[in-house]
C-alpha cells in the first residue's frame, strides 16, 4: 500500500508487528528446552541465512527442502521459512534457526531438511548433530545466545541481520523501520536531525573516522540547487565484507538513512555506488528501493511533507582506490577512477561539481537506529572519542569466522579469544592486521588495548573499514607486509610519484628480502621510503600504503634482521630462505625422498644415507613429506 | 567585489596575496623558486596542468600532519609554509629519486637533453647515484607519426599533454590508461596515436617536460639533400619561426631575426631562401576571393551558400574538423594552406621558369608547427608520389641544425629573402600570430569590395589573445562580422554554434595551437612562461608595421604570378594548384 501519512505507517506497523511477534518474543527470551507442533507449539518459523557465504553453501536449497517438506506434511500454513540477511557465523555456515525455541542450527546441508521437519518441527525435538558444540567444554549449544561468539556482540549497525526477511519492507517496518525518516521529516528540521547526528558522536565507518554529523553539516551550508547523497558501497579491502552483509541483510536501512541525509542537507537525489562483484547485495537493495517507492517512502513528496528523494545505483568495477570519495566521484562520473586533491572537498563541490555527501554503507546503517533511540543513547556506548559499535569482519588463523559487531572499547583479546573462539589449531598467536592494506599490525602486547579509531592510529595501525586478519606463529612476517603492499601495488591508481613508483620500490625491496637476497641497507630504505611515502603521497590509499611494513617493521624488527642476516625465515615461509637436509642417522636409504623429487636433487645409493644437492633443490618438501622415517628436515 | 587579502609566512617571509592564490604562486611572489614538474600554467591562456601528482613541489605547512603540494595548495591566512626544511628537501629528492627509477637512462641521446625539466631536477636536487636502480621499468609504448614521435618509456605521468589535448584542444587523443606502475598515456584502448583523433597540433609536444613527446626529426635528412649535388634544395620560412628561433640562441624572447635567419639558412647551403609569406599574400588573394564571391551569393540570396567561410591554413584545425566535424566539410575555405600555396608554386612556375625537373627539386618547409609535416605528406598534395612539399622541420630542428654546422647566428649579417618567391606585404607576416590571418584578409577584402583605398590597416579589435574574439567592420555600409578563435576548444565551440544554427559570423579564423602558429607546437618550448607568446606576438606586428607594402594585392610578384600564369583567383588553373578538398576522416 501506499504511505501517505504518518498514520498509513502506523497501520502498516502495527499489522507488521502481529507478523514479527512470534521473533521478537523469542529474541528476548532464551530458550532451554526445545517444541514442536505436536507438543504444543500453533506457530514456528524457520530462518535461513540467505547471506552469500550460506548461499554459496546451498542456503537457497535448504530453504526450498525445507518448504517442500513442510508442504509434504501439510504444515506449510503453520510454519513459515524465512531468508534472512547474514547471521555473522559464516565459519559455521550455512545457519539455520527455529522460532520460537531459538534452536541454533549450524553447517546444514540440504539434506538435512527431513529431519529438521519430521524431529524438531514435528516431534518437538532437537537434531542434535546439527548442534553448535562449544570447543571448550565439548557440549553442543543450542540457543545461539549461549555460544561465546555472539556472547560479547552487541548488534546496532546489524541489528536486522540475521533477523528479518531484508526483501520485505513491512519485516523492516516493523522494526520501526522508517520511523526515524518520518520523525525526521515531520517533527525535526534539517539542523535538529543534524544537531542530533553531531552529538551521538557517530565517526565515518568507512576508514576516515570523519564526524558524520559534520559532514552533514558541510554539505548543507553549501548553496545549491542540486546537492547529492551518495552511499559508499565500494568496499575493497581483502578479506572485509561488513557493508556487503549489512545491504544483503538490511538494504532498507540504508534507503532510510539516506533519505533522511538528503532531508537534512537539502539533497533530493541519492546515489549508491556499489562493486559489480555484489550480486546479491545489488540485487536486496533494488528490491528495497523498489518496494520503497511502491509505499511511498521514496519519491516525490514523501508522507505529504512536500520532500522528495530518490535513489540510482552505481556500480563500480572493483577498484579499491574508489571507495575513496573524489575517486569514487570520478568513477560516477565516467571519468578515470583516480583521487583528486582536497580542498576542495566533495561537500562544496563533488559529483557533477556539485555539493556532495558521502557516507559509508555502514556509517548509515546507523543513523535510523540514532535517531530512534536518541544520540545519548548511542554516545554511551564505546569509548570518549568513537561511540557505538563496529563491525568487524573476522578472517585468517581464527576458529570462528564471520561478521561481529562488537562496542567501541571492546579489547583486542576478546574478539579475538572470547568472540573469535582464539587461534586456529592451538596455535600460538602472533599478530593482527587491522583496517586492511591501509592498516598496520598489533601484536600480543596490543591485545588488551581497546579498540577504537584513536588508539588504533597511536599504535601505528587504524580502524579502517574493520577487516581483522588474523596470523598465527606459521605467519611470516615480512611476507605479510608483501602480501598487502602487493595488494596496494595492484590497486594504486598510478595518479601520484609516491604511490605509483614509490610502492612498486617498497615491494621489489620486499620481494629481495624474502628471495634471501635482502641487506640491512634495505631494511633502512624500507622504513625512510616507506615515510616518505606516507608523507607525499596524494591520497587516502598512498598515504597508508606503507603501514603494513613499517608496523611489522617496527613491531617484528628481529624477523626482518634474521632475513637479511642470517637468511633465516622462522615462520618457514620464504622458500628462497628454506633449506632441505637428510639426518643420515635416521636415513636408511630407502630411495622413495629421490624417487619423488621432482628436480632430481637427491643422490645417494640404495640402503645407504642419502644427501640433498642444495643447488638443485627447489624447496618444495616433496621429500619431507614422502619421507617414513622423518629423516629429511628443513631449516 | 574587492578580493580579500590573506597574509602567510613563508620561510619567515611575510607575504600578502589575494584569496585563492596557490602556496606556489605566493612563494614566486617574494622569489622564492619551488621547484616543480607536472605543473604548467600558461596565463593568459587556457593552458593549465595542476593534478598535483608528480609531488615535486612539496612543502612543510605548521599544523600539517603531511606535506602538501605547493602548486595546489591554497594559501589561507596565518599559514606558515617551510620550502627548504631537511624533510621536505629530503622528500623531494626521493620523489625526483622515484622518478628517475623508472626513467630510461638514455640522456645522451635524448632529443630533448639539455632542455629536459627531470634532467634540470636531477642536477638542482644533486642526485649523484640512482637508490633505486634495477628495480623494474614500467612496460610503454613507442610509436614515430608522421609529425610526432612517443617515446612512452620516458614518460613521467605529469599529464600536461593529457590536459592540453582534452581540457584545451577538446581532441581527446590522449589520455591515462591502465592503473599503478603500468599506468600510461595513450589513446584509448591503447591504440596508436596516428589511428586516433589526433590533429597533430604538437601542444603536447610543447609541453611535455621531459623526452617523451618530440617532433619527428628531419633534420638528417635535410643535411644529405643539401649535401647531394643532382639536387636543388629550397626553403620556405613560415612567418611566426622569425619572431621566435632568436630564443634558441639567447636572445630575449620577441626578437626579430628575419635577416639572420635568411643568412643562416644560406650558410646551410639552402640554393634559395623563400619566404612562406609571399604564399600567405597568394591564400589571402584566393581566399579573400573565395570570401567575397560567397558573400556576394548569399546577399543576392542564393540560400545553397553556407557562411560562415571558415579559414583553412592551419593543418591541424583541418585535421580537427575532418575527424569531428564531417558534417561541416562544405564550410571552410578550399584555400590550400601557404605551406601547400608555396610548394605548389615552386614546382610549377617558380621550376619551369628556372628550368629545373620537378625530380631535382627538394622543397623543404621551416615552420613552427607539426602538423605541417603530417600535412606535406598528404597524398591530395603529391603529383604523381612526388609531394610539393618534400618534408617541413620545425623552429627547433633549424636551431639545432645551426648549431651543428657552427654557425654563430647571433653574429651572423642580415640578408635579403631570394625573388620572386622571397618578396611579402605586412599581411602576410602577420599570419604567424592569432587574428593575422583575419587582418590581412580584411586588408584586401575591404578595397576589393568598396573599391576604396583603405585609410588604416591596423585592425585593432581582431588583435590579442583572448580565446574568441569578435569585431564588426564596416564595408561601406555591409557590416562584416568577423569571428577569431584560437585554441581548438575554442574553435569546438564556434563549431557547436554552426552546428546547431547559431552562427553570428560572416568570416572566422581559427588557429589550433594558443597564440596562433607563434605557440606552436614546433617553436622554441616556453617553459610555462606566457609572456614569451606575447613577445612573439608582438614582434610580428612590428615587422608588419615597418614594411612597405602592408596589403596581399599590391605584392608585386604576386602581380606578376596572376599576370604570367594563375590568370585571376579561383581561376581554372588556381582552383587546381591553389585548392583543397577535405575529407570526412572521423573515427569511430
Amino acid at each position: 500500500m501506499k504511505i501517505l501519512t504518518i498514520g498509513d505507517l502506523r497501520t502498516v506497523r502495527s499489522e507488521a508487528v502481529k507478523k514479527l511477534m512470534l521473533r521478537e518474543q523469542s529474541d528476548s527470551t532464551v530458550s532451554e528446552g526445545s517444541s514442536g507442533l505436536d507438543t504444543g507449539t500453533a506457530r514456528m518459523q524457520v530462518l535461513v541465512c540467505g547471506g552469500t557465504g550460506c548461499k554459496a553453501s546451498s542456503s537457497r536449497l535448504i530453504g526450498e527442502r525445507l518448504k517442500e517438506r513442510l508442504t509434504e506434511k501439510g504444515i506449510a500454513d503453520r510454519v513459515d521459512v524465512i531468508t534472512t540477511g547474514c547471521f555473522g557465523f559464516c565459519e559455521k555456515g550455512p545457519v539455520v534457526k527455529i522460532i520460537p525455541d531459538n534452536t541454533f542450527y549450524t553447517q546444514v546441508t540440504p539434506d538435512d531438511a527431513d529431519d529438521i521437519v519430521n524431529d524438531h518441527i514435528i516431534g518437538g525435538r532437537r537434531v542434535e548433530r546439527l548442534l553448535y558444540v562449544d570447543p571448550k567444554t565439548g557440549q553442543s549449544v543450542s540457543d545461539s545466545k549461549h555460544i561465546d561468539f555472539y556472547r560479547k556482540q552487541m548488534r546496532v549497525a546489524l541489528r536486522n541481520c540475521g533477523f528479518i526477511d531484508p526483501e520485505n519492507i513491512e519485516e523492516y517496518i516493523a522494526r520501526d523501520g522508517y520511523s526515524a525518516l518520518a520523525d525526521s521529516l515531520l517533527h525535526r528540521t534539517p539542523e535538529e536531525v543534524i544537531d542530533e547526528v553531531k552529538r551521538s558522536g557517530l565517526r565515518g565507518r568507512g576508514g576516515g573516522g570523519f564526524p558524520t554529523g559534520v559532514k552533514w553539516g558541510f554539505a548543507r551550508k553549501s548553496v545549491s540547487d542540486v546537492k547529492y547523497v551518495v552511499c559508499n558501497a565500494d568496499e575493497g579491502d581483502p578479506g572485509a565484507f561488513m557493508d556487503r552483509s549489512i545491504m544483503e541483510g538490511d538494504p532498507h536501512s540504508i534507503v532510510e538513512a539516506m533519505a533522511v541525509c538528503g532531508y537534512s542537507i537539502g539533497s533530493s537525489e541519492g546515489l549508491v555506488y556499489i562493486r559489480a562483484e555484489y550480486p546479491l547485495a545489488i540485487h536486496r537493495l533494488k528490491t528495497a528501493i523498489g518496494q520503497a517507492r511502491e509505499y511511498g517512502l521514496l519519491g516525490e513528496n514523501i508522507l505529504g511533507t512536500g520532500f522528495s528523494f530518490d535513489i540510482e545505483i552505481r556500480y563500480g568495477a572493483g577498484a579499491f582506490v574508489c571507495g575513496e570519495e573524489t575517486a569514487l566521484i570520478h568513477s560516477m562520473e565516467g571519468k578515470r577512477g583516480e583521487p583528486t586533491m582536497k580542498p576542495p572537498f566533495p561537500a562544496e563541490s563533488g559529483y557533477l561539481g556539485k555539493p556532495t555527501n558521502v557516507n559509508n554503507v555502514e556509517t548509515l546503517a546507523n543513523i535510523p537506529v540514532i535517531l530512534t533511540r536518541g544520540a545519548e543513547w548511542f554516545s554511551s556506548i564505546g569509548t570518549e572519542k568513537s561511540k557505538g559499535t563496529k563491525v568487524f569482519a573476522l578472517a585468517g588463523k581464527i576458529n570462528n569466522v564471520g561478521l561481529i559487531e562488537v562496542p567501541m572499547g571492546t579489547t583486542l583479546r576478546e574478539v579475538i579469544y572470547d568472540i573469535g573462539g582464539g587461534i586456529k589449531g592451538g596455535k600460538k598467536f602472533k599478530a593482527v592486521q587491522t583496517g586492511g592494506p591501509s592498516g598496520g599490525c598489533l601484536t600480543e602486547k596490543h591485545l588488551d588495548i581497546p579498540i577504537d579509531f584513536d588508539n588504533l592510529v597511536a599504535e601505528g595501525s587504524m580502524m579502517g573499514s574493520g577487516g581483522m586478519i588474523v596470523m598465527d606463529e606459521d605467519d611470516c612476517m615480512v611476507s605479510v607486509a608483501r602480501f598487502y603492499l602487493d595488494f596496494t601495488v595492484e590497486e594504486s591508481c598510478g595518479k601520484c610519484t609516491p604511490c605509483r613508483i614509490g610502492n612498486k620500490r617498497l615491494l621489489e625491496t620486499l620481494n629481495k628480502i624474502t628471495d634471501g637476497r635482502g641487506t640491512e641497507e634495505d631494511l633502512k630504505t624500507l622504513s625512510t621510503l616507506g615515510k616518505v611515502i606516507k608523507d607525499t603521497a596524494l591520497c587516502g590509499l598512498g598515504q597508508t600504503s606503507p603501514n603494513p611494513v613499517l608496523s611489522t617493521l617496527n613491531h617484528f624488527h628481529d624477523e626482518y634482521l634474521e632475513h637479511v642476516r642470517d637468511r633465516k625465515c622462522r615462520a618457514r615461509q620464504c622458500k628462497a630462505l628454506l633449506t632441505y637436509f637428510i639426518n643420515p642417522a635416521s636415513c636408511i636409504g630407502c630411495h622413495l625422498c629421490a624417487k619423488n623429487c621432482p628436480a632430481d636433487a637427491i643422490i645417494g645409493d640404495v640402503r645407504k644415507p642419502h644427501v640433498i644437492n642444495p643447488d638443485k633443490c627447489i624447496k618444495c618438501g616433496m621429500c619431507m613429506a614422502r619421507c617414513r622415517f622423518k629423516a629429511i628436515s628443513v631449516s | 567585489m574587492e578580493e580579500r587579502q590573506i597574509t602567510l609566512q613563508i620561510d619567515h617571509h611575510f607575504v600578502t596575496v589575494p584569496e585563492g592564490t596557490t602556496i606556489l604562486e605566493a612563494a614566486q611572489k617574494i622569489g622564492i623558486d619551488i621547484p616543480t614538474l607536472c605543473h604548467i600554467d600558461l596565463k593568459g591562456t587556457c593552458i593549465r596542468n595542476n593534478p598535483a601528482s608528480c609531488r615535486i613541489c612539496v612543502v612543510e605547512v605548521e599544523g600539517r600532519r603531511n606535506l602538501a603540494p605547493a602548486c595546489a595548495t591554497r594559501c589561507t591566512e596565518g599559514m606558515v609554509v617551510r620550502t627548504s626544511t631537511l624533510r621536505v628537501m629530503n622528500a623531494r629528492k626521493i620523489v625526483a629519486e622515484l622518478i628517475l627509477s623508472d626513467h630510461p637512462n638514455e640522456c645522451l641521446t635524448c632529443p630533448k637533453a639539455g632542455n629536459c625539466e627531470l634532467q634540470n631536477l636531477a642536477l638542482r636536487f644533486n642526485i649523484r647515484e640512482m637508490p633505486f636502480n634495477g628495480g623494474e621499468l614500467s612496460p610503454r609504448k613507442r610509436e614515430v607519426t608522421a609529425s610526432i614521435v612517443r617515446n612512452m618509456d620516458k614518460c613521467i605521468f605529469c599529464r600536461r599533454c593529457e590536459s592540453v589535448c582534452n581540457d584545451v584542444q577538446t581532441v581527446g587523443a590522449l589520455g591515462a590508461i591502465r592503473r599503478g606502475f603500468n599506468t600510461t598515456i595513450a589513446p584509448a584502448f591503447d591504440k596508436m596515436m596516428s589511428d586516433s583523433e589526433c590533429t597533430y597540433c604538437g601542444q603536447c609536444v610543447a609541453v611535455c617536460p621531459v623526452g617523451a613527446l618530440t617532433e619527428r626529426d628531419h633534420t638528417n635528412r635535410l643535411v644529405e639533400d643539401l649535401a647531394d649535388p643532382d639536387k636543388v634544395v629550397i626553403v620556405q620560412t613560415a612567418p611566426a619561426v622569425r619572431a621566435a628561433i632568436g630564443e634558441e640562441f639567447g636572445l630575449p624572447a620577441g626578437t626579430l631575426v628575419t635577416g639572420k635567419m635568411v643568412a643562416a639558412l644560406r650558410e646551410l647551403g639552402f640554393d634559395y631562401v623563400f619566404d612562406t609569406d609571399f604564399a600567405a599574400d597568394l591564400t589571402i588573394m584566393e581566399e579573400g576571393a573565395e570570401m567575397l564571391n560567397r558573400l556576394a551569393r548569399y546577399l543576392d540570396g542564393d540560400r545553397s551558400v553556407r557562411l560562415p567561410i571558415l579559414t583553412s591554413c592551419c593543418p591541424a584545425w583541418v585535421n580537427f574538423f575532418e575527424h569531428q566535424f564531417p558534417d561541416l566539410l562544405d564550410i571552410p575555405s578550399t584555400a590550400r594552406s601557404p605551406q601547400q600555396m608555396f610548394g605548389s608554386i615552386a614546382k610549377t612556375w617558380w621550376a619551369e621558369k628556372m628550368g629545373i625537373p620537378r625530380e631535382r627539386l627538394v622543397v623543404v618547409s621551416i615552420m613552427p608547427c607539426l602538423a605541417k609535416k603530417y600535412e606535406c605528406d598528404r597524398d591530395e598534395f603529391k603529383t604523381d608520389g612526388n609531394p610539393d612539399v618534400d618534408y617541413s622541420i620545425s623552429t627547433r630542428e633549424l636551431a639545432r641544425l645551426i648549431k651543428r654546422a657552427n654557425i654563430s647566428f647571433t653574429l651572423l649579417p642580415d640578408m635579403d629573402f631570394d625573388q620572386p618567391l622571397g618578396t611579402s606585404t605586412g599581411a602576410g607576416v602577420i599570419f604567424g600570430t592569432t587574428g593575422g590571418v583575419m587582418e590581412a584578409a580584411l586588408r584586401s577584402v575591404y578595397e576589393m569590395y568598396t573599391g576604396k583605398t583603405l585609410k588604416d590597416v591596423n585592425f585593432q579589435a581582431v588583435r590579442g589573445m583572448q580565446g574568441v574574439r569578435r569585431a564588426t567592420v564596416d564595408l561601406d555600409g555591409f557590416e562584416l562580422k568577423v569571428g577569431i578563435a584560437h585554441g581548438l576548444g575554442n574553435a569546438r565551440h564556434l563549431l557547436d554554434d554552426i552546428r546547431h544554427g547559431r552562427n553570428e559570423y560572416h568570416a572566422i579564423e581559427i588557429m589550433a595551437c594558443p597564440g596562433g602558429c607563434i605557440g606552436g607546437g614546433g617553436q622554441p618550448l616556453h617553459h610555462g612562461n606566457s609572456a614569451v607568446l606575447y613577445a612573439r606576438a608582438n614582434a610580428l606586428y612590428r615587422e608588419d608595421a615597418g614594411k612597405t607594402i602592408r596589403k596581399s594585392h599590391e605584392n608585386p610578384f604576386i602581380k606578376t604570378l596572376y599576370s604570367e600564369y594563375l590568370g585571376k583567383p579561383l581561376g581554372e588553373k588556381a582552383e587546381h594548384l591553389l585548392h583543397t578538398h577535405y575529407f570526412n576522416r572521423s573515427v569511430q
